[in-house]
């Protein structure tokens, strides 16, 4: 963690290397770069089936490029596996919520703990001593979360059984139980309405300005992501076609095509 | 009219008549359901956690037993032997992540399934080998377990409970209760629990799935040396044991796949159905009823509560 630490904000945190990726013939990604400093809120845009998410999956260790590299910390790696992305403070959120359905809020919340907890295995089968007592502290990480995320009442609730929109939130906490240095949101407000939109929108300018944490977001509502991102990436067909504030890409005639369409 | 009395009212005259055979029949039953119930325990346990029906839990529990005994016959003292044992399981846990599951990740289940099979015939194969195939005494004694039997005066006759089946009943109940917290508020538990629900997810929080799998494995073969210490026990330390582990199949429609409480509640249910059943309404059908009636039961059962009794319930959006 100190690799992260030792970095100030708006210096480079992660950075992607001519990143190709591909399955089988099919290419996702191809000959991406670009970086994401510390402390920013960073958005990947793009059309429908642009890598946007395989871009994710590779920065968090689920798929390994074919070519290329990224570094995180000032540590470079060409594979490297989700528990080790894990351990290094990257923590994610995912399009298509991934929660534990069977476990209640709190315990998707305390999942997230599982790396910051390491009392052996044979005081975990007691649950005594040490274990209890690390038990407690972490419980009490947990419950800040839920308050700040205003989850308090269905804090025992078994996440199944919760509106999609809570589930994006509990999902949100349980990222953030990791204490992670980098956050990845794959499309956090997809399936919202307006007022769970901004209540969305307004956890993420919070946790980025009050943890300092580095976001990197995939969203499609345009205003949402003119609204919160410092700077954007687009890509369209997995390849990387404008890159800059939100102005500069607004005003880039290649977004405005790819999003609109160009008469050939 | 006479078969409808002799099903009907008959029994529950018996069973009135002689009070102190209705409790003896019903402690035999109670721990037999305890010991089924922690059968089921180590297949609930795997399935939770990787959603694999386990099929060699059985042959775990034979080999756990025969390790043991077969350790003390070769000089190595009893407690010892136990925690040589112990660490047999462990390794054989290291083993079967490493051998099978690894690299059979993200197959479908039938696959992990046939790979459970085969791991039956390499543990029956492995233990005739090293102990050798011929029945064993448990060593109950070395191991300070209790003998003989407590005579109860009640009810105006005798109830006599074996030592024994007290002492299974206390360690099973300790085992039960204690993996039932163990997996509901521990750090372990809930990464088991979220193993089971989500593998990606759980990757993306920092659980390594690899570990999780040797913790299950080892927790449920530490289940199968106690079942197997206290079934051979009763009877004795053979390969047949392994049919004692098909019980369970019952046990786990009852109780559900996924659910401890489930294990133990269906364990109970079918132990004392099974002692109920074969002693007041057994003479009707020429006794022997004990070896089918709990798949009986089971299948009755499965047409009222497909999902078992605490299973989750399955809806499907469509």
């Amino acid at each position: 963690m100190s690799g992260a630490d030792a970095i100030k904000p708006g210096e480079t945190l992660l950075s992607v290397d001519n990143v190709s990726l591909a399955f089988g013939g099919v290419r996702a990604i191809t000959e991406v770069s670009f970086d994401i400093r510390k402390s920013e809120i960073r958005a990947i845009i793009g059309p429908n089936g642009a890598g946007k998410t395989s871009m994710l999956n590779v920065i968090n260790g689920f798929y390994h490029p074919n070519e290329g590299r990224i570094s995180f910390a000032g540590a470079t790696r060409a594979r490297m596996k989700p528990y080790e992305a894990a351990t290094q403070g990257i923590a994610r959120t995912f399009q298509n919520v991934a929660l534990f359905k069977g476990m209640t809020t709190l315990d998707n919340i305390m999942a997230g703990r599982t790396l910051k907890m390491n009392r052996g295995f044979f005081w975990q089968l007691l649950r005594q001593g040490p274990a209890l007592a690390e038990e407690i502290e972490h419980r009490k990480f947990c419950e800040e979360i839920i308050d700040f995320l205003e989850i308090e009442a269905i804090r025992k609730t078994p996440v199944g059984k919760l509106p999609y929109g809570l589930q994006k939130r509990v999902e949100l906490g349980r990222a953030l139980a990791m204490e992670p240095t980098l956050l990845l949101l794959d499309e956090p407000m997809a399936g919202m309405n307006l007022e769970e939109k901004e209540d969305m929108s307004r956890f993420i300018i919070d946790v980025n300005q009050h943890y300092g944490t580095t976001i990197a977001l995939i969203e499609h509502d345009m205003g949402v992501v003119m609204d919160l991102s410092d700077r954007i990436v687009v890509l369209e067909y997995g390849r990387k076609i404008a890159d800059g504030t939100p102005a500069e890409v607004k005003a880039d005639q290649k977004v405005i095509d790819a999003y609109l369409g160009v008469s050939h | 009219m006479d078969i409808l009395y002799k099903i009907f009212i008959d029994p529950f005259v018996q069973m009135g008549g002689a009070p102190d055979l209705l409790v003896q029949t019903l402690w035999e039953g109670l721990v037999g359901g305890v010991l089924y119930a922690l059968i089921a325990l180590g297949f609930v346990l795997i399935f939770k956690a990787s959603g694999v029906f386990n099929f060699a839990q059985g042959i775990m529990m034979v080999f756990a037993a025969l390790t043991l005994v077969g350790l003390y016959e070769k000089g190595v003292p009893a407690f010892l032997a136990l925690l040589l044992t112990i660490g047999v399981m462990y390794a054989l846990a290291l083993g079967i992540e490493r051998m099978v599951l690894r690299p059979l990740v993200n197959q479908p289940d039938i696959i992990l399934f046939m790979a459970t099979f085969g791991l039956t015939f390499v543990l029956v194969g492995l233990g005739e080998l090293i102990f050798g195939g011929e029945p064993k005494q448990m060593i109950t004694e070395q191991l300070w377990l209790p003998k003989g039997a407590i005579d109860i005066k009640m009810l105006g006759g005798l109830v006599s409970l074996q030592k024994i089946d007290i002492a299974a009943a206390v360690i099973a109940s300790i085992m039960v209760a204690g993996l039932a917290v163990f997996f509901q508020s521990t750090r372990i538990g809930r990464a088991l629990r979220a193993v089971a629900d989500d593998h990606q997810a759980a990757l993306s929080v920092g659980i390594s799935l690899n570990q999780i799998w040797v913790i299950v494995w080892f927790t449920a073969g530490i289940v199968a040396l106690a079942t197997g210490i206290m079934w051979g026990a009763r009877s004795d330390v053979s390969f047949a044991l392994e049919i004692i582990a098909l019980k369970a199949l019952p046990v786990l429609i009852l109780g559900g796949f996924t659910s401890i409480p489930g294990a133990i509640v269906g364990g109970l249910i079918i132990g004392i159905g099974e002692k109920l059943g074969e002693f007041y309404w057994g003479p009707l059908l020429g006794n022997g009823i004990e070896s089918w009636l709990a798949y009986f039961i089971a299948l009755a059962f499965l047409l009222f509560r497909p999902q078992g009794l605490f299973g989750e319930k399955i809806i499907e959006r469509i």
